[in-house]
Formats: C-alpha cells, sequence, structure tokens
C-alpha cells in the first residue's frame, strides 16, 4: 500500500518537490567527471562573456580607424559558421560511434570533425593576417583591439580543441574504448559544442551587428 | 638568449629585499639539505609532493598560507613602522621601495595567505563531512595546489630578481600600462596571479562537483553541515568570479605585450573598464573568501556550545542568497568614478541589502549559543571575537555603501581599517578557529591551550590597538598608501597603530610557540578518540588523522548533525561490538603531474614575466606533454585489501570501544 | 519501500548524456538539430543584409534569433532538457547565465553611464 502510494506520488511529482528522498550516496564516475567539465564550460563562459563587454565597450572607439562595416566580409564569416556547425554534427556522429564501440565511424566522424575545424582557422587566420596586412591590426584602435581579442580567444579555444581531438584519437588508437577515454571523449564532445554556440554569439554580435552601418 | 634578464635585476643597491632573500633562500638551503641528508627526500616525494589525497593536500595548503603570512606579515610591520616615522621626513623606505611593499602585501595576503588557508581547510574537512573517500578529481586537486605554489614562488622571487609591482594590489591602469609601469614589475604581479588563479579555478570546480555529486548515502543537502554549504557557495563563486579577473589581466597584459588598447589612453581605450572588470571579480572574491570562515564559525559555535546550529535553513537561505547578491555589488568600490546618481544609488542599495543575510547570520549564532552549555576552547574564543569584531567592520561597510558617505571617505584610512576589520575578523580569526578546530583531525593530537588562548588574545587586543587608529586617521582625512605625510594631528594615531602591530606580532610569535610546544607535547595532547571536542558531523565519526580510505565504511546518514546522530541512538557503540565485513577498497594512485606541471609552470611564468620566448615554448611543451603521460597511464587507482581496511579499523573502533566502555564505567 | 525511493533517485544524467535511445533516434536528433541551426545562421544571415525589414528591428531579430540558435544547440546537441534527471545541469546552467547576464549587462549599463557622464576630454571641448 505504502509502495504504491510513493511510485504514484513520483509520478505526479517527478521533480520531488515536497518529499524527502535519501540521497542514494556519491554519483558514478561518468557523471562527475562530465559535471565537473560542465562546471569548467560555465566558468570559461563566463570568461568570454568578459570579452564581450569589453566588446560591446569599445567597438565604437575606432580612434579614426576602420569601421566593422568596412573590415568584415560576411561570405568568408558564413563559410566559417557553415563549417563549425557541420563539425559539431559530426561530431556528435563521432560521439555517437564511440558509444557504441564502432572504431570506423569514430575515426571518420573525428576527422571530418578536425578538418572542418581547420579549414574555420584557416579562413580566420587569413583574415586575420590580411587585417594586419593592411595596417589595421589590434594596436590600430580599441575596437579592433576588442574584435581580435574576442574572435581569436575563440579561435583559440578551437585550435586547442583540434588538439585535444587529435590526443583523443591517438588514446583510441592505443588505449581503445575503455571507460575513462570514453569519459574524456564525453567532455571533448561537450568542450567541442559549447565553442559552437560561443560562435553563434561571436558571429551574431561581432560580424552582423558590427556590420550595421 | 635572456630576454630582458640581466645582472640589473638584482637590486645590490638596496640591502632590504637582499639580505631578506638572502635569509629565505638560506633557510630554504637549509631545510632541503637538512630533509636529504637525513634521508626523508623519498618519505617528503612519496607521501607529499605526489600526493592526491585530499588530507595531505589540504595540510600543504595551510602550509602555504601560513609562510606566506609571515612573509605578508613583515611587509606590514615595515608599512606601520614606515607610517610611524615618516612625519616630515622620508622615513626609512624610500618611495618605489614602500610602493612595492603595499603592493605585495595586498597581492599576497589575498591571493596566498587568505585564499590557500580556506581552500586547503575545505580540502581537508569537506569530504570528510559529507562521508566520502576523496574530491572528484584527486589528481588535479594536487595540480590546482601546485599552481597556487607557483604562484606564490613567483611572487618571492620579485624580491630578489628584478621588482615588484608599485601599483597597489589590483594594479590599476593606466599606471600599470607599459608607458607608466616600464619595469617587470607588473608582468611578475600579473602572471603569478594567472597562473595561481588556474589553480584556484581548479580547486573551485573540484569542491563544487564534490558537494553537488559525492554525498555519502542520505546525506541529501538539507543534511549538509553548514561549512558544506558554505563550501558550495564560495566554490560556485570562485567558478564565476575567477575567469573574470584571468579575462581582465589578460587584456592587461595584452596591452603591455602586444600593443592593445583595453586600457590605454591612446587610441580609444577605456581605463574605466579595467576597475569595472577587475571589481566584477574583486567583490565576489572577499565573499569567496569570508564565506567559508561563515562556516567555520557555524560548525564551531555549535559544537562548543552542545547545540545544534539555530535557524539551519535560514543559514542556508542566507549563504546562498550572499553567493547571488555578492554579484550585484561591486560598483560601490568605484563609487566616485562618477557613473552618476542611478548607478551609485542601485548599487549602494544592493551592497545594504547584501549586509542582511550576514545579519541573519549572526542571530543564528547568537541563538544557538543562547541556553547553550559553552566551552571557551580556543576555536570558541576566535568565533566570538570574531562576531564582535564582524560587526564592527560590517557597520562601516554599510556606512561607506553610503554613495555620499563614499565620496568622503573613498581611499582614505578609514576605508583600510574597514577592509582589515573584516578580512582580519573574519576571514584571518575564521581560519585561525579552523585550525584550532581541526588540527586534532589532521594530526592526531590537540594544540596546547593556553598558547592558542594568550595568542587568541594577542591578536584580538592588537588587531583593535593597530586598526581602530586608523578608523580615526581616515577621519581626519588621511588618504591610504602614503609614503610620507606633514600633517600633525595624524601622527599620534600612526604610532599607536605601529604600536599595536607589535602585540599583532606577539600574537603570531604566541601561534608558532603552540605549534611548538603541541609537537613536543604531541603524546600527551594525543585524540585517541578521533572525536575530541564531541563533535557533531561527520570528519569527527573517524579515526584522527583519518585513514587514506578515510571510512571502512561510507556512512549512511539519517538527519542533520550526523555524527551526533549515531552518538545518540548509540549506533557507534554497535558498531563497536559486531565485526562487520570489510571490503576491498579503490583509492586514487599518488601521480607527480601537479608537481611537474606546476615546475613547467613556473618556468613559463618566470620566461613570460622576462621576455625569454625560447623558455616559454619550452615550459608550454613540458606542461602540455605532461597532461599527455598523464592521460596515458592504465592504472589510476590502486586497491587497499579487505584485510588491511580491517586492520587499520579495528585499531580505531578499539579506542572507541575503552572509550565507551570508560565512561560507561563511570 | 527503501528501495523504490532509491530507483527514482538514483536518475540522474551527466550532462551531454541522453536518455537511452536507439542509434537511429539520437541521429535524427542530431540532423533535426543541424537542421534548425542552419536555417536560424540563415535567417540571421538573410536579415542582416536585407533592407525588405524594417531597419529598427534588424538588431533585435539578430539576438533574438542567436539566443533561439543557442537554445537549439543546446537541447539537440548538449541535450539539456527540463527532465529531473537534469536539474543539477540545469541550475548550473542557469547560473551561469545568470553570471554572464550580470557581467555583459552590468558592464554596458555602467560603462555608458560612466560614458555619459564622465565623456573623455576632446568630447567636453566640442560640446562647449
Amino acid at each position: 500500500m505504502a509502495m504504491t502510494a510513493t511510485a504514484d506520488h513520483a509520478r505526479a511529482d517527478p521533480h520531488h518537490i515536497g518529499v524527502v528522498i535519501e540521497h542514494p550516496g556519491p554519483a558514478p564516475k561518468r557523471i562527475v567527471t562530465a559535471y565537473g567539465f560542465w562546471i569548467f564550460l560555465l566558468s570559461d563562459i563566463v570568461m568570454f562573456s568578459c570579452f564581450f563587454a569589453a566588446y560591446a565597450v569599445l567597438s565604437g572607439q575606432t580612434a579614426g580607424g576602420p569601421k566593422g562595416a568596412e573590415i568584415f566580409e560576411q561570405r568568408n564569416v558564413a563559410i566559417e559558421t557553415v563549417c563549425l556547425l557541420l563539425s559539431s554534427f559530426t561530431c556528435g556522429m563521432a560521439s555517437i560511434a564511440a558509444d557504441v564501440r564502432n572504431r570506423f565511424w569514430f575515426y571518420l566522424g573525428m576527422t571530418v570533425t578536425c578538418v572542418l575545424g581547420l579549414i574555420f582557422l584557416a579562413i580566420e587566420f587569413r583574415e586575420f593576417a590580411d587585417l594586419v596586412a593592411r595596417g589595421y591590426g589590434p594596436s590600430r584602435s580599441a575596437f579592433l583591439t576588442a574584435f581580435f581579442s574576442l574572435v581569436g580567444c575563440h579561435g583559440l579555444h578551437v585550435s586547442a580543441g583540434i588538439l585535444w581531438l587529435l590526443t583523443m584519437m591517438a588514446q583510441v588508437l592505443a588505449k581503445g574504448f575503455r571507460a575513462d577515454i570514453l569519459r574524456r571523449m564525453m567532455c571533448f564532445a561537450l568542450f567541442w559544442h559549447a565553442l559552437d554556440i560561443i560562435w553563434v554569439a561571436v558571429f551574431s554580435v561581432v560580424y552582423l551587428l558590427g556590420s550595421a552601418p | 638568449m635572456l630576454g630582458k634578464l640581466d645582472w640589473s635585476a638584482i637590486p645590490f643597491d638596496q640591502p632590504i629585499p637582499l639580505v631578506a632573500g638572502a635569509v629565505v633562500l638560506v633557510a630554504i638551503l637549509g631545510v632541503l639539505g637538512w630533509v636529504v641528508v637525513k634521508g626523508h627526500l623519498p618519505y617528503l616525494w612519496h607521501e607529499w609532493i605526489t600526493s592526491v589525497d585530499h588530507k595531505r593536500i589540504g595540510v600543504m595548503y595551510i602550509l602555504l598560507a601560513s609562510v606566506m603570512l609571515l612573509r605578508g606579515g613583515s611587509d606590514a610591520i615595515m608599512m606601520r613602522i614606515q607610517q610611524a616615522v615618516a612625519y616630515q621626513s622620508q622615513g626609512y623606505l624610500p618611495p618605489e621601495h614602500y610602493n612595492q611593499i603595499f603592493s605585495a602585501h595586498g597581492t599576497i595576503m589575498i591571493f596566498f595567505v587568505a585564499m590557500p588557508f580556506v581552500i586547503g581547510l575545505m580540502n581537508l574537512v569537506v569530504p570528510l563531512q559529507l562521508g566520502v573517500r576523496d574530491v572528484a578529481f584527486p589528481t588535479l586537486n594536487s595540480v590546482g595546489f601546485w599552481l597556487t605554489a607557483t604562484g606564490a614562488l613567483l611572487v618571492n622571487v620579485s624580491l630578489v630578481v628584478g621588482e615588484f609591482a608599485r601599483t597597489g594590489w589590483l594594479a590599476f591602469p593606466p599606471l600599470s600600462e607599459l608607458s607608466y609601469s616600464p619595469g617587470v614589475g607588473v608582468d611578475y604581479y600579473a602572471w603569478s596571479l594567472q597562473i595561481s588563479g588556474v589553480g584556484t579555478l581548479v580547486a573551485g570546480i573540484n569542491l563544487v562537483t564534490t558537494v553537488l555529486k559525492l554525498r555519502t548515502k542520505g546525506m541529501n543537502y538539507l543534511r549538509m553541515p553548514m561549512f558544506c554549504w558554505t563550501t558550495l557557495a564560495s566554490n560556485l563563486l570562485i567558478v564565476a568570479a575567477f575567469p573574470i579577473l584571468t579575462a581582465t589581466l589578460a587584456m592587461l597584459l595584452l596591452d603591455r605585450y602586444l600593443g592593445f588598447h583595453f586600457f590605454t589612453n591612446e587610441a580609444g581605450g577605456n581605463v574605466m573598464m579595467f576597475m569595472n572588470l577587475i571589481w566584477a571579480w574583486g567583490h565576489p572574491e572577499v565573499y569567496i573568501l569570508v564565506l567559508p570562515a561563515f562556516g567555520i564559525f557555524s560548525e564551531v559555535v555549535s559544537t562548543f556550545s552542545g547545540k545544534a546550529l539555530f535557524g539551519y535553513r535560514s543559514m542556508v537561505l542566507a549563504t546562498m542568497a550572499i553567493c547571488v547578491i555578492s554579484f550585484m555589488v561591486w560598483l560601490h568600490h568605484f563609487f566616485t568614478m562618477g557613473a552618476g546618481p542611478d548607478v551609485n544609488a542601485i548599487f549602494g542599495i544592493a551592497s545594504m541589502i547584501i549586509a542582511i543575510p550576514t545579519g541573519v547570520k549572526i542571530y543564528n549564532w547568537l541563538f544557538t549559543m543562547y541556553g547553550g552549555r559553552i566551552r571557551f576552547a580556543t576555536p570558541m574564543l576566535w568565533s566570538v571575537g570574531f562576531m564582535v569584531t564582524f560587526i564592527i567592520g560590517g557597520l562601516t561597510g554599510v556606512l561607506v555603501a553610503v554613495p555620499p558617505a563614499d565620496f568622503m571617505l573613498h581611499n582614505s584610512m578609514f576605508l583600510v581599517a574597514h577592509f582589515h576589520n573584516v578580512i582580519i575578523g573574519g576571514v584571518l580569526f575564521g581560519a585561525f578557529a579552523g585550525f584550532e578546530y581541526w588540527f586534532p583531525k589532521a594530526f592526531g593530537f590537540r594544540l596546547d591551550e593556553r598558547w592558542g588562548k594568550a595568542a587568541f588574545w594577542f591578536t584580538f587586543t592588537g588587531f583593535y590597538v593597530t586598526f581602530m587608529p586608523l578608523y580615526i586617521a581616515g577621519m581626519l582625512g588621511m588618504t591610504r598608501r602614503m609614503q610620507h605625510y606633514d600633517v600633525a594631528a595624524w601622527r599620534p594615531w600612526m604610532i599607536i597603530a605601529a604600536f599595536g602591530m607589535a602585540v599583532l606580532t606577539i600574537g603570531v610569535i604566541c601561534q608558532i610557540m603552540q605549534l611548538v610546544v603541541s609537537i613536543r607535547n604531541r603524546e600527551a595532547l594525543r585524540d585517541r578518540t578521533g572525536d575530541p571536542w564531541d563533535g557533531r558531523t561527520l570528519e569527527w565519526a573517524t579515526s584522527s588523522p583519518p585513514p587514506v580510505f578515510n571510512f571502512a565504511f561510507n556512512p549512511d546518514v539519517r538527519g542533520e548533525d550526523a555524527y551526533w546522530d549515531m552518538k545518540v541512538h548509540a549506533r557507534q557503540q554497535a558498531f563497536a561490538h559486531e565485526e562487520p565485513e570489510y571490503q576491498d577498497i579503490e583509492m586514487p594512485r599518488n601521480s607527480p603531474t601537479g608537481f611537474v606541471c606546476a615546475f613547467f609552470a613556473t618556468i613559463m611564468g618566470f620566461a613570460l614575466i622576462w621576455h625569454i620566448w625560447w623558455m616559454v615554448i619550452l615550459g608550454g611543451l613540458g606542461a602540455f606533454a605532461t597532461f599527455v603521460v598523464f592521460a596515458w597511464r592504465d592504472h589510476d587507482e590502486y586497491v587497499i585489501p579487505a584485510a588491511e581496511v580491517a586492520r587499520i579499523d579495528r585499531v580505531n573502533l578499539e579506542e572507541r570501544r575503552s572509550l565507551v566502555s570508560m565512561a560507561g564505567a563511570v | 519501500m527503501s528501495d523504490e525511493t532509491h530507483l527514482t533517485a538514483h536518475h540522474d544524467l551527466a550532462p551531454g548524456e541522453e536518455e537511452q535511445l536507439s542509434v537511429g533516434a539520437r541521429i535524427l536528433g542530431y540532423v533535426v538539430g543541424l537542421a534548425l541551426a542552419l536555417l536560424l545562421t540563415a535567417t540571421s544571415f538573410f536579415i542582416a543584409g536585407t533592407d525588405l525589414v524594417w531597419q529598427p528591428s534588424i538588431p533585435v531579430a539578430l539576438i533574438v534569433l542567436a539566443i533561439a540558435q543557442m537554445g537549439v544547440h543546446l537541447v539537440f546537441f548538449l541535450h539539456i532538457t527540463t527532465g529531473p534527471d537534469n536539474t543539477n545541469n540545469v541550475l548550473a546552467l542557469a547560473f551561469g547565465l545568470l553570471i554572464v547576464f550580470l557581467v555583459v549587462g552590468g558592464t554596458v549599463w555602467i560603462m555608458a553611464h560612466l560614458n555619459a557622464n564622465m565623456p573623455p576630454m576632446d568630447q567636453i571641448m566640442m560640446r562647449q
């Protein structure tokens, strides 16, 4: 009688508001690791928010230099965005492959993710090099300072992600789909998807809003 | 080859830092030599340096904090003497040296004393209170500690090689920009904080995850000891605030190293944005420090009053309210910058509001004491001293939260007195209370009460004699950070403050004596039961010092004050009579990753400060390689066999059983 | 009875983890997410460059689209849901977002007031 009552209650009240449930004890490692990494990602996003805030404050301070509309090329940004979106998708495929322990699809997914990430970085690098060559480097004005730092910070994260990705592939090659390696793969996927979310903010705030005349 | 580094970096013309540096160097070499000659090096390496045991790491954090307290304290003594003698004269410290001293004092006291002290206590105690075997990420824990130590090392290297920042502890631009501070001082400051900041962030993530995901069976949120709650709040703030510090210092470094224009006067940079960002970290930071102290006082007051904490739920609520509101008050550090009445009013009101949950806590402690059987042991003395002192500091805080009043008091000695009042009276008293309270748990013997009480009374008196005069000097118009002055009215107060500093110094000496005397008498002070204070929480349910696995069985919690509950229901005795079925325990293996990683971080930090680029690359590659090697290892755990667990646990149970039978006989 | 409650309480998901689904269903989730994300991105780029809509609405539209796309990423790629097994993950996310909002919003607000009240020297000169 009591048992069924509790079970009904649990269904009617999925968040257990008003019910004292005995805590079951320490969570399994997979949850602990991923949760810790989730917290790290949130802290990373707070760090990005400072660069976004700096960009918002300084974007008007062109000091006689170029405005955003004069230097941004929407076509490049669109290609970059598509690259990152597709890489997020392939990264998702790789993590599914890792979960079902399918080596072929795992390597394929990771390789495509890596190539897409490298294309993204190459386009970004060319954009930066081009701007610097035209005399519009980060020292030119506070606006360019904020622009290079924000976009560059994201670029550095992508570079670190690619380094991690390659290490991850090497680990699977050497060790196979061990539990600890699957946990790391989960963290890597979180990292890569989070970079994508930050890029959404970057292209919306920096490139699209910044292109407005 | 060596960037900006050459012989001119060594201050041969300044005797004070040189002699101090030489003494420290000789002391370090002496200790190292003694360790090597006596053959303790393998023990040190295996049991401490590479240890991933949260208790050991906690102790090392506290040791680091104590050593740095002496360093920061010497700076304080020098400043107090300078201001006592520098009336219508230059005193004995030239301006550029005096400026380095107050900058180093603030930096060291906040980042390398207060932070490691509270993080050390949280590390030591929280897993025990939660009834688990370790923190969520043991190896990262070790990395975090060693990176903090790296930061402390770099700050102290600046004493002898080069110089430290002369910009104050927050390095405000434009003074800290390259055009006004071309030396390496600001670089030392910024890189040490960047490196130790990573360590702090790691510790924060680790403890948040530990509290949220690793609790023993039955340890529901509303059954957690108060210290665990304040740990959660404080570490959530670390995770949310330290990235802001990292970003802000990164911007300053980009300005200095690559000619960016975040905070410069030219090309549209905005100096005021630095104040805005750094205080968006800086205000949560003071709550990061004081919340764990609140938790310590809650534990101590409840234990030494022999009562459950009054208003537990309101305490939890107050803690979490402070956690959120502390992120909404940062502008009160720069009311005078001119954001206008709207902004100032809102932040002023928010600053006053945050005093409310703090007040709730004070009343809860008072009501916990009310009607209790209070034992005035040393930890309790620190707690009561805290309540009195912190109320004064809190009230002057509410005073400066009023924007018009702040316009008068901003950057005056009144402000200096206020934040010392809350940080010494809140954080340091809390750290000392926690130190006295949990020392027996960490080492297995209690601290000498007589020296402890002497230390309290000297520190308590010394604090008032030192800092109350500074309030008055501030009211008389004295600004902070003055190398010399010509106003006769300030002089007597500066002399009294210097006298107070002497009393404080006696307090610190008593603290050291207490440690020495207690170690000598450790057999007499031995804590055999694991429960020297008649405690209420789970850390007292295991032996002192706890075995490496903390608990032979993860305890099953049935309510608040878990251990008290067990004692009341005599479950402990039941345990003592029946031999439980022991099982193998898996524990994380030791790892030199933290130490090696910090080694490379030190090289990298030093090279960055002196622009030695090849060394930067070397350090970076080394750190990455360390992590790959760590990731490659096949066995990250070792097993303690059930027989060994049984052997260790039986000793503990034996002690407890004899105690129970003794109590029965009485 | 205690077993019953433990069973429900054990139900907890790691961030990024999905409910137990078949591989096909999981792939489908990513495909839907990708399609939505591409659609929203295309809309953003289109709106930014067009003069077909009322110009002052563009910044608002861009911000709304960006937030919508972040939501799509969170749900379809990071598998953050409102389910009880995700409570902790969502709470952490909410705390993070609150801080981001406070830092960005607070900075922009404070700096705007500072710039209005304390303009640089050259701008004061220009006003006179």
